[in-house]
């Protein structure tokens, strides 16, 4: 006895649909009750107030100023490497064993676990070059993780630059540098600023590799060399330790909502890019 | 001229971060971990289920196995669901529901991990506790919350991969007779195999590494699980666990167990590129 192969299509057809379905809910489901339960805690006081008794009380202030002074701190120091090497991969070489080393170890980096990095960040930063749980050791740690985004991004928002663009830059007697920073990048900014944007995402969600190299300290940091609890590390004491349930589920509904729409916005940017040259 | 020299200089150097920041982590992590690796034995380190580090007993198989089994759990919930989204967006949908549908899925991979393993704590443990019996946290519940973070990586792989068929295959398929649903099962997948197996291993690279949210909902506990129920420990949740107050042969020996993870991700990682390459 045989199916009719167009009987069983429908029947497997549905099934795949189900489960998309189901994977859409569960996305659903998560953002849903993050929002529910956290969305009322956030009030313009629990923004700028500074936590009281271990964030029991309070709002998270000191951590929005940590997390914002390491992200920015890793941005700043993950762009021109990242912008850096998808300019040298697209525009200076041909594929070869040279590109190859460099592409497999982006690759690898995208591939290192962030506790790994945390332990790095740990023993280089904090021990050995004596940075202590900082600002600085977060932002340096942090710039590693985000460097192969920064640099996949890049690259692809430079070659979506059509080769035409180029030659007629050469043919007027442009150098190649003068292409590069006058065409080409402009051209390709879209593109650069989604890699930057990805990366705020990654950063704002970062753990593993903060609580070891940021430390969890919930005064506001005001120098390079303070500890700073970022959101993601505060809401992770928060809730794992059972100090706050209200305030765990507000500080995560901030983070989320803020993540998902910076890749929202990123991803429509590149989307944009895209279609302006294909 | 001199000057685009320079340029080029430069940009090689810079170019040149990512792979001398990997060298310079496995440098140091390899620096920190192998004396007590040296001290201990590595059959002993690797082979003992035995973990006291204040009374000097550094044995990671408890967390090994589990490191493994969660792994292999959340691919037995994460491969079929993250390639039946891959398959219908890829293959069964119109091009509207397409681009719609593949940037929502991805923001799976945006929501934090410690998200996942809060919701883990608050909804799945307490399901598993009274529905299924033992303390909740555990084996069952790290698999299945890692099946749900690693769909985004194997759903985006997968799509490129099917995405890379020619549709000549699939046209000579449908002209010969089959139903869409034969061509994709006998055609289209089988041609897709390497970017399938590639999304596949680079999930398990991603389930293996996860520590937040496994730390939160797998229990911690440090034996060799016996069922599904038990809490266990993986090799990530260890070192996070307790680096914040370990000293001397101990921070070793967390640095011994980042050695494994990291040998483990290293060859996960390799075959991956292996399988790209030969195609």
């Amino acid at each position: 006895m045989r199916l009719d192969p167009r009987i069983f299509q429908v029947f497997v057809k549905a099934g795949l649909w189900l489960l998309t379905g189901f994977t859409l809910l569960i996305l659903v489901f998560i953002i849903v009750t993050i929002s529910i339960k956290g969305l009322p805690q956030v009030t313009p006081s629990f923004l700028l107030q500074e936590p009281h008794d271990m964030g029991r009380t309070g709002g998270i202030f000191s951590t929005i100023v940590a997390t914002a002074y390491i992200t920015l701190l890793a941005i700043l120091l993950a762009s021109p490497l990242g912008v850096g090497s998808a300019i040298y991969l697209t525009e200076y070489t041909r594929e070869g064993w040279i590109t190859r080393i460099i592409r497999f170890g982006a690759e690898c980096l995208a591939g290192v676990p962030s506790i790994i990095l945390g332990l790095f960040g740990f023993v280089l930063f904090v021990m050995k070059l004596g940075f202590g749980w900082s600002i600085l050791s977060g932002g340096l740690s942090l710039a590693i993780m985000l460097l192969p985004i920064i640099i996949r991004t890049s690259e692809e928002a430079i070659k979506a630059v059509p080769p035409e663009y180029r030659l007629v830059c050469f043919s007027l007697g442009l150098s190649k540098w003068q292409t590069i920073t006058r065409i080409v990048l402009p051209c390709a900014l879209p593109g650069i600023t989604t890699g930057i944007m990805l990366s705020v995402g990654r950063s704002l969600g970062e753990t593993a590799v903060l609580l070891f190299t940021a430390g969890a300290a919930l005064r506001t940091p005001v120098s390079l060399f303070d500890s700073g609890r970022t959101m993601a590390v505060h809401f992770y004491i928060l809730a794992r330790e059972g100090i706050s349930m209200p305030n765990a589920y507000g500080t995560a509904a901030i983070l989320m909502i803020s993540i998902l729409l910076i890749n929202v916005v990123a991803y429509s940017l590149m989307q944009r890019l895209m279609k302006r040259y294909t | 001229m001199k000057k685009e020299a320079f340029i080029e200089r430069v940009l090689l150097f810079l170019a040149l971060s990512s792979i001398s920041t990997l060298l310079l982590i496995t440098v140091f992590i390899f620096l920190e971990g192998l004396p007590l690796m040296a001290h201990v034995g590595l059959k002993k380190f690797l082979l003992s289920s035995h973990w006291a580090p204040t009374k000097g007993h550094f044995g990671i198989l408890a967390m090994i196995i589990s490191s493994i089994l969660v792994t292999l759990g959340a691919m037995v919930l994460g491969v079929p669901l993250g390639l039946a989204c891959a398959i219908v967006l890829a293959e069964f949908s119109p091009e509207k529901v397409k681009t719609l549908l593949k940037p929502t899925l991805e923001l799976l991979a945006g929501i934090p991990s410690v998200v996942y393993g809060f919701l883990g704590v608050v909804w799945l443990v307490p399901l598993i506790r009274n529905h299924l019996g033992g303390p909740g946290l555990s084996l069952l519940a790290g698999a299945i919350i890692l099946g749900i973070m690693i769909l985004p990586t194997i759903i985006s792989i997968s799509i490129d991969a099917l995405s890379a068929v020619p549709d000549l295959y699939r046209d000579g398929s449908i002209a010969l007779g089959a139903t869409e649903w034969q061509t994709v099962r006998r055609v289209v997948l089988p041609a897709a195999r390497s970017g399938i197996i590639t999304a596949i291993i680079l999930g398990m690279g991603r389930a293996v590494g996860e520590t937040m949210a496994v730390i939160m909902v797998a229990g911690n506990a440090l034996k060799i699980p016996h069922s599904i129920l038990d809490p266990v420990r993986t090799l990530t949740s260890n070192i996070a666990l307790e680096l914040a107050y370990a000293s001397g042969r101990h921070r070793e020996a967390l640095f011994a167990t980042g050695i494994v993870l990291f040998v483990i991700i290293v060859i996960l990682n390799l075959t991956a590129t292996f399988i790209t390459r030969r195609r």
